[in-house]
């Protein structure tokens, strides 16, 4: 009532979409296996499911490693050709010159793991339990392991098959879709 | 910032219902934010909302479902089963607590 010290409303109930039909998903291509390069999709997706909406991934090319289960444990960080690679102390860059240098990204890949570790950041076959936990699907990309000579022995047993990218694009129809 | 009637109680929210005073919270409350939402809670429900409060206390941020499941015992997938669809954000709201800032 206008005029009237406003007393408290009825309850406001966040909308959490549990009434409305909701059919979004998402496709994330994951295409690279450098350990910087890993976490993007990974976390894109963790988000997306923790959102409550349906989530595909599918491992192709060098990404695959992500689900081969003896590289898995071993992805890593070089600073070659990454010239946004800085130095922990405020902006200073590491010299390309110095990049491809033996032991550098054994250096900078135990660098980053420590910065991920203190951020509470699990490493990439955690996070992908967890993403299957919270209900995301694993698809292995069939050329890549035709490529690679691997077959599903060699891989995650979560993974839910190794698949064409034709049935990976017809699998996720409407999708929206994110290639890393 | 909003002041709601919940159970002939006044509590603040912001403006998409989320408790913004954590101290207005106690258990009655919780068990009225979870009923709006649709969900009974259980003993392992109280589980998870004691972890959130008591971790909220100590850190000073809502633990995200990571953290919940790491530190707190409570298996991702097993939220899911208790806080259906979006657990992290329902799981902060029958808490009564910000949603979660993490990103894992």
């Amino acid at each position: 009532m206008p005029g009237t010290v406003p007393g408290p409303r009825p309850a406001i109930v966040p909308d959490f979409g549990d009434d409305t039909a909701d059919d979004r998903r998402i496709a994330i291509i994951c295409s690279k296996g450098n350990l910087d390069m890993a976490y993007p999709g990974l976390i894109i997706a963790n988000a997306a499911l923790g959102e409550g909406v349906e989530t595909h991934l599918f491992f192709t090319f060098w990404g695959f490693d992500m689900v081969v289960r003896s590289r898995m444990h071993d992805l890593r960080f070089s600073p070659v050709a990454n010239t946004a690679m800085h130095l922990p102390l405020r902006d200073l860059r590491l010299p390309q010159a110095v990049a491809p240098a033996p032991g550098v990204s054994a250096v900078t890949t135990r660098m980053m793991r420590r910065q991920l570790r203190d951020l509470g950041i699990p490493d990439v076959p955690e996070l992908l339990d967890q993403i299957v936990a919270a209900g995301g699907h694993l698809w292995g990309c069939r050329m890549s392991a035709d490529m690679f000579a691997l077959d599903e022995s060699d891989l995650r047993e979560d993974l839910e098959g190794i698949i064409s990218a034709a049935d990976f694009v017809e699998k996720t129809a409407g999708a929206q879709l994110l290639f890393v | 910032m909003p002041v709601v009637q919940i159970r002939e109680r006044a509590v603040h929210v912001d403006d998409e219902g989320f408790l913004s005073r954590p101290e207005e919270w106690d258990e009655d409350l919780a068990r009225a934010l979870a009923e709006q939402i649709g969900i009974t809670l259980t003993e392992r429900h109280w589980e998870v909302l004691r972890f959130l409060r008591a971790d909220y206390a100590d850190r000073g941020q809502t633990p995200t479902t990571r953290r919940v499941d790491v530190v707190g015992g409570v298996p991702v997938k097993e939220q899911f089963a208790l806080f259906p669809r979006k657990p992290g954000r329902k799981m902060a709201y029958v808490a009564g607590l910000p949603k979660p800032h993490g990103c894992v």
